[in-house]
């Protein structure tokens, strides 16, 4: 079985800052996507358990190699990254385009994707470069596991009321959740490993994708302004023994509506 | 002259209520630009949703579908509705962001060729198209962002108006469009119904969660009756989560559900950061805690100092008894 998991280098969760023109800055200090993490994880017990080659996949920066070396120590067999000066500032649109072209040059059986990622949260490129392929998409998955035949694909899908069990042929593109289980430490076997494994880098020519569709000056979507959120006035804080504590706070409610 | 366009969630053939948000939000747009406000309400039972969404001012579009289960899939709504939006080729596509709105926005993105901006907090209409208000990077920036130019979706979430019913109701159509390109084939094998699934906390108006400090499944027991004296639902952090403690469904925070209840009680929840994402924008927030210096005191408005477990049950008879 043959994996493409897309994985985006994000800046550390907490440490996240917007450079010129409101623009997320990825200069340095970048790590994988948490939720990217999961399917990479899933990926890797699908190989182990089944056979096959787990391939990373992603868009970004110089920095984002630290990402692809972390996938690579946990134990993915090799890289793909799409780096390009023309891809600074690319919108989804561009991001969801360019991804489907990388796509298109490799032979996958499955490709996986993050629910969404803690920079941008939008959580909609991946059903967008399924669209642009053709593929079947499977989002929000809490297992995933071959179909009998070895043809189909089988996915549970997170419900309102609990999951759905979903089936498609394969290839396919199969978005997952935190809830495929925690990812593995890359060990120091692997982390000696991930040394000699192949990172392959794709140019925009190479995807033969013109650098006047991508990046900031052909963005779809902009930021006007960012400021931090007006504080919260103060909290009014309570200390008193539970019985008169519970007395204020219903008063509390009270005086809004809310009991 | 902008074409506002909403589209509709269906759950049991009725509109979700983040969809009756997203029709007063159209209608609201629509006036703002002088233009005309549209829902478009796809899968079994459409006819019926249609009148519910008619009620809050725009015209309606009722698509009939073939829906497995409660819900039509994404893979159903979003061909018919890239088929209509082809055509009609309206300025703003309003879409619930919920797991399949942001299905159908992916597909609608890629196949009609659309912007999207997600998470919308606030939308607002100024220089010719929607302003779209939302907050990242864990809450610390809040940021207005548009379109460069034209059309395009934005994916709302729940709580940027409220829901209000016009003074003439929309008319109600049908439409029976050919699906733009039929999506390669994802089966529904089953729905499974989880045991314990509780109250939706997405809709909730008052949501009473726990963390860690409520120490384990039979902790969650008071922090549920608490929540059922309000008419509320529960939800929990990550942790609890992970630990088993609450399904997935019920994990409020980065990872999981971003919601804005009108009160938010936290119970044992020291408020990471990666929880505050999920819950700082409710309108009242009240927190009960041992650690008077825990990070959810900076963001709470009501802070109780205090054992959780002699407070949360005192809490439950007081509100029951106030509520009848």
């Amino acid at each position: 079985m043959r994996i493409v998991v897309l994985v985006k280098a994000v800046p550390i969760v907490g440490n996240e800052r917007l450079g010129d023109g409101f623009r997320v800055d990825r200069g340095s200090g970048l790590e994988p996507n948490g939720n990217d993490e999961y399917v990479l994880e899933a990926a890797l017990k699908l190989t182990e358990a089944h056979g096959g080659e787990v391939t990373l996949l992603t868009m970004g920066p110089a920095a984002a190699a630290d990402a692809l070396r972390k996938g690579l120590a946990m134990g993915a067999t090799r890289a793909v990254h799409v780096s390009d000066e023309a891809l600074a500032g690319s919108c989804a649109r561009a991001t969801a385009e360019v991804l489907a072209a990388a796509l298109r040059r490799l032979e996958y059986d499955l490709a996986f994707a993050g629910a969404d990622t803690s920079d941008g949260q939008g959580g909609i490129v991946a059903a967008a470069i399924a669209a642009r392929l053709g593929l079947p998409y499977l989002s929000y998955a809490a297992h995933i596991e071959p179909g009998a035949d070895g043809a189909t694909v089988r996915v549970h899908r997170l419900s309102p009321a609990g999951y759905d069990v979903l089936e498609a042929p394969m290839p396919a593109l199969v978005m997952g959740t935190q809830v495929l289980g925690e990812p593995r430490y890359p060990s120091l076997r692997g982390i000696m490993q991930a040394r000699g494994k192949e990172t392959l880098t794709w140019s925009l020519a190479d995807l033969g994708i013109d650098p006047a569709r991508v990046g900031a000056a052909a963005a779809t979507t902009r930021v006007l302004t960012a400021a931090p959120p007006p504080p919260r006035a103060g909290a009014t804080i309570i200390r008193d023994a539970p019985d008169v504590a519970v007395e204020r706070i219903v008063d509390f409610l009270a005086a809004r509506s809310l009991v | 002259m902008a074409a506002i366009w909403a589209v509709a969630e269906l759950a049991g053939g009725r509109p979700t209520r983040l969809s009756l948000e997203l029709a007063t939000l159209a209608r609201q747009l629509a006036q703002a630009s002088g233009g005309t406000a549209t829902v478009v309400a796809v899968g079994s039972g459409a006819a019926g949703a249609a009148k519910e969404l008619a009620a809050l001012g725009p015209r309606v579009i009722a698509v009939e579908a073939p829906t497995e289960g409660d819900r039509p899939a994404a893979s159903v709504v979003a061909p018919r509705l890239a088929a209509l939006a082809g055509e009609a080729r309206p300025d703003v596509l309003l879409v619930s962001a919920s797991p399949d709105g942001k299905d159908v926005a992916g597909f609608l993105s890629a196949r009609l060729d659309l912007p999207v901006l997600v998470n919308a907090a606030g939308v607002r209409w100024a220089d010719g198209g929607p302003v779209v208000q939302m907050s990242t990077f864990g809450g610390r920036l809040g940021t207005d962002s548009a379109f460069t130019h034209g059309r395009g979706i934005v994916l709302v979430r729940p709580g940027t108006v409220t829901a209000e019913p016009a003074l003439a109701p929309g008319a109600v159509e049908t439409a029976d469009p050919a699906p733009s390109a039929e999506l390669p084939p994802v089966r529904v094998v089953e729905r499974v119904v989880q045991a314990g699934a509780a109250a939706s906390i997405d809709d909730a108006r008052v949501v009473v969660a726990g963390g860690r400090g409520v120490g384990g499944p039979e902790g969650f027991r008071i922090v549920e009756e608490l929540a059922d004296a309000f008419g509320g639902a529960v939800g929990g952090t990550r942790a609890v989560v992970d630990a088993g403690w609450l399904p997935y469904s019920q994990q409020i925070g980065q990872t999981g559900k971003i919601i804005k209840p009108a009160l938010y009680v936290a119970t044992g929840i020291s408020g990471a950061i990666q929880h505050k994402v999920g819950m700082q924008t409710s309108g009242t927030i009240v927190a009960i805690n041992r650690d008077p210096d825990a990070p959810i005191v900076e963001f709470a408005d009501l802070v109780v100092v205090g054992d959780l477990f002699e407070i949360v049950p005192r809490l439950t008879a007081a509100v029951r008894a106030r509520r009848g």
